[in-house]
């Protein structure tokens, strides 16, 4: 049997998606035209938006449809930089890229300052730190950009505390992991910008939305059309974004069954190997991410020992050329470049079955095992 | 047999991967991450440290239908290969760092981790043979002479050797290509690759000053007479005539030749080309892929360069060293490079130069 405990990199996609997709793809029209074709695939494109927006809990006008959760993450990044006309940009440490990079590109090319928030050791964003931050320099803080729930270990950050630290200065939040997964309201968070992706909720590749609040005008990453409130610009998908809502509102989530079966493999690898450690396991976390930590292995050689028993995992970092790097994120929870570079992350989905459980935990004694000689030889 | 297939992005290791899975063999493709900053070493597609080459061996690996991972060798590549060359070019030696990646990298931090994650053996692209005799496994010379890679793999032991597979060394390279290209391999025209992979430019004296600086010291003759600088001796070759930029000439004006170099002192000595001849070389830290040589003289052949002629020579063991007498002398011989004894076209041993006479 093969095993994909990868969910949190990418879900397989629904057949109601697919169906929705496919039935899409037949229909001729830009939503742009004023036709009849381009009317009929303009109310598809608009159903799906207002679909989309009722499961988040903002305004249909609110949902900005772009190219990936990466090209969302980045129009708010910049776009709010520039729009705010102020210097200091705030993220937490524990970002994905597509956060951290445009900021750091902010710094190098538009002269920001960038203030990463520090994590607790169970991979919780710093309050404290934040409220010192705000009352010393809010008045030139540009946005605060704070994560949902991490990708990496799945520990979901106090986004509302952090809005409420925040008063006047916008917050963004990506959602991208936990977005369809756990209970999540635009509106009540109280959120400035939210970005969400299809292929993290059994939708397409290649779509992915930014929810920015009503009436707010921020520079655009890319001109033409302005299709997309002037904000973003490019023919619509509307086949990708048809799938995307249909998979939202299909929902076929359950996140107790998933929550159980990541805790059943939690239990069954602590018993196998007691010396595992279950990174950021104190906090509350989403139901499917599990990263673990195995002493004296490294990830790269777990990965494809893992991958060679048909078991699909992620060792949460890589660098351009695919070189296996130890994680920012559990580096920032306080690990050390080794202990980070020895762990794992499995993530269970809407498919995932007792029996991948089962399955992991009988091959997990070998790959370990072979993992450890591997290491071993490494460092002789 | 699980094999590891080292895939390096170019055709050889492409071609050579694919033929272990058609010999049957589970076969696993990996390309080794030399560099931790890929670009600061060969910037062209055409070495093996290259982001491209990377992707290069991804999509060969996926046309082969292989899975395909990339392992980090970076800090083993860096301490075993590229600070030995710069140490022994500052010990006045010339190494060569192909072997020592074949002796350090390829076949023994690849092979042994192979091995402790339950594989048999590694598979490359270089162009040998190996031959199951009854002394074991032995090594021979590639049918492609232009090709023919055994010299820098005769730093393998017998347990490398017997972890190694070489699926190339029964064809000729101009067939390479052309099967690479049967077989749907994009990288089936990628060009060859040449010079050291970590010094892009392929100017290694001036990579070696930009390491170990250019401290300026005495040209001298064989009396001691200065008679020129230079600017750093180490980037120098025994043998070499050219860059030596003496403006004094010689008393008959016959060229004068780098025939020393004296680390210590930071002396460059040139004389004559007839005092470049050697007839003896001994070596020291013999490896031996077969039998192992005994204290008996054998007449066979010695190699002293990668692409260098095989010299009719006597061999035998001498007080742990190896030592070989040339039946006609040879011009131009640097401590630290490998002398490889051959039968035939099978690999005997190999040793590092240590001393000349």
């Amino acid at each position: 049997m093969s095993v994909y405990l990868d969910h949190a990199a990418t879900t397989p996609m629904f057949d109601v998606a697919i169906e929705a997709m496919n039935a899409s793809l037949r229909k001729l029209g830009n939503p742009s035209s004023l036709h009849t074709e381009g009317r009929s695939t303009r109310k598809d494109v608009e159903d799906a938006r207002e679909k989309l927006a009722k499961a988040i809990d903002c305004l249909p006008s609110e949902v900005i449809f772009t190219g990936s959760g990466t090209e969302a993450n980045n129009a708010a990044i910049k776009g709010l930089y520039w729009h705010s006309g102020k210097k200091v940009v705030v993220v937490s440490s524990i970002e994905h890229h597509a956060v951290l990079d445009p900021a750091h590109w902010l710094v190098e090319h538009e002269g920001a300052e960038l203030i990463e928030l520090p994590v607790s050791s169970a991979g919780v964003t710093d309050l404290d730190f934040l409220q010192k931050l705000v009352a010393e320099r809010g008045t030139e803080i540009a946005l605060i950009s704070v994560m949902h729930s991490n990708n990496e270990t799945g520990v979901i950050q106090p986004v509302g505390e952090i809005v409420k630290i925040a008063g006047d200065i916008p917050v963004h939040c990506d959602a991208v992991q936990s977005f369809s997964k756990v209970p999540l309201s635009y509106k009540a968070l109280g959120l400035f910008a939210m970005t969400i992706s299809a292929h993290k909720v059994g939708g397409p590749l290649g779509i992915g939305a930014l929810i920015l609040r009503r009436a707010v005008e921020i520079p655009p990453l890319l001109h033409g059309g302005g299709q997309e409130r002037d904000i973003r610009s490019g023919t619509l998908n509307a086949p990708s974004i048809v799938a995307f809502a249909a998979a939202v509102e299909a929902h076929l989530y359950d996140s107790k069954k998933v929550a159980q079966l990541r805790d059943a493999f939690e239990a069954g690898v602590m018993k196998s190997r007691p010396d595992a450690v279950i990174n950021g396991r104190t906090s509350p976390r989403l139901p499917g991410i599990s990263n673990i930590t195995f002493p004296g292995t490294q990830s790269d050689s777990l990965l494809l020992l893992m991958d060679s028993e048909k078991v699909s995992c992620s060792t949460g970092a890589a660098c351009t050329a695919g070189v296996h790097r130890p994680s920012h994120v559990l580096m920032a929870m306080g690990l050390s470049d080794v202990v980070a570079q020895s762990s794992l992350r499995f993530s269970f989905g809407s498919t995932s079955t007792q029996a991948d459980v089962d399955y992991t935990l009988s091959v997990l004694p070998r790959v370990i095992e072979r993992g450890l000689a591997a290491h071993a030889v490494g460092r002789s | 047999m699980k094999i590891i297939a080292a895939m390096s992005g170019g055709v050889d290791s492409a071609v050579a991967a694919a033929r272990a899975v058609e010999a049957g063999h589970e076969v696993i493709g990996v390309h080794l991450a030399l560099s931790s900053n890929p670009q600061k070493y060969r910037s062209g597609a055409r070495g093996c440290c290259t982001i491209e080459d990377s992707h290069d061996a991804r999509r060969a690996a996926d046309v082969i239908g292989i899975p395909f991972y990339i392992w980090d060798m970076a800090d083993e590549f860096h301490e075993g290969v590229v600070e030995n060359f710069m140490s022994e070019y500052a010990a006045g030696r010339t190494p060569n760092p192909c072997l020592r990646c074949n002796e350090k990298i390829k076949f023994a931090a690849v092979l042994d981790r192979a091995k402790a994650m339950g594989f048999d053996g590694v598979v490359t692209g270089h162009y040998a043979r190996t031959r199951e005799t009854n002394e074991g496994r032995t090594l021979h010379r590639a049918v492609d002479p232009l090709k023919d890679q055994s010299y820098v793999l005769a730093v393998l032991n017998r347990d490398q050797i017997n972890g190694a597979i070489f699926p190339l060394g029964d064809t000729e390279k101009v067939d390479i290509r052309k099967e690479a290209e049967a077989r749907g391999l994009a990288v089936a025209q990628k060009p060859d690759s040449h010079d050291i992979c970590f010094v892009p430019s392929g100017d290694n004296a001036g990579w070696l000053r930009e390491r170990l600086g250019s401290e300026v010291g005495p040209i001298v003759d064989q009396d001691g007479t200065k008679i020129g600088e230079h600017k750093g001796a180490y980037t120098y070759t025994i043998g070499q005539r050219k860059g030596l930029g003496l403006t004094v000439p010689t008393a008959d004006g016959s060229p004068r030749f780098v025939l020393k170099i004296e680390p210590v002192s930071n002396t460059v000595v040139v004389g004559p080309r007839e005092d470049l001849a050697v007839t003896l070389m001994r070596g020291e830290k013999p490896i031996f892929c077969g039998p192992e040589v005994l204290a008996v003289p054998t007449r066979g052949f010695v190699q002293v360069r990668a692409h260098g002629a095989a010299l009719d020579c006597t061999y035998y063991m001498d007080n742990g060293q190896l030592v070989a007498e040339l039946n006609k002398p040879l011009l131009g011989l640097a401590t630290g490079q490998a002398m490889v004894i051959y039968e035939g076209d099978r690999v005997v041993g190999s040793a590092t130069i240590c001393e000349t006479a």
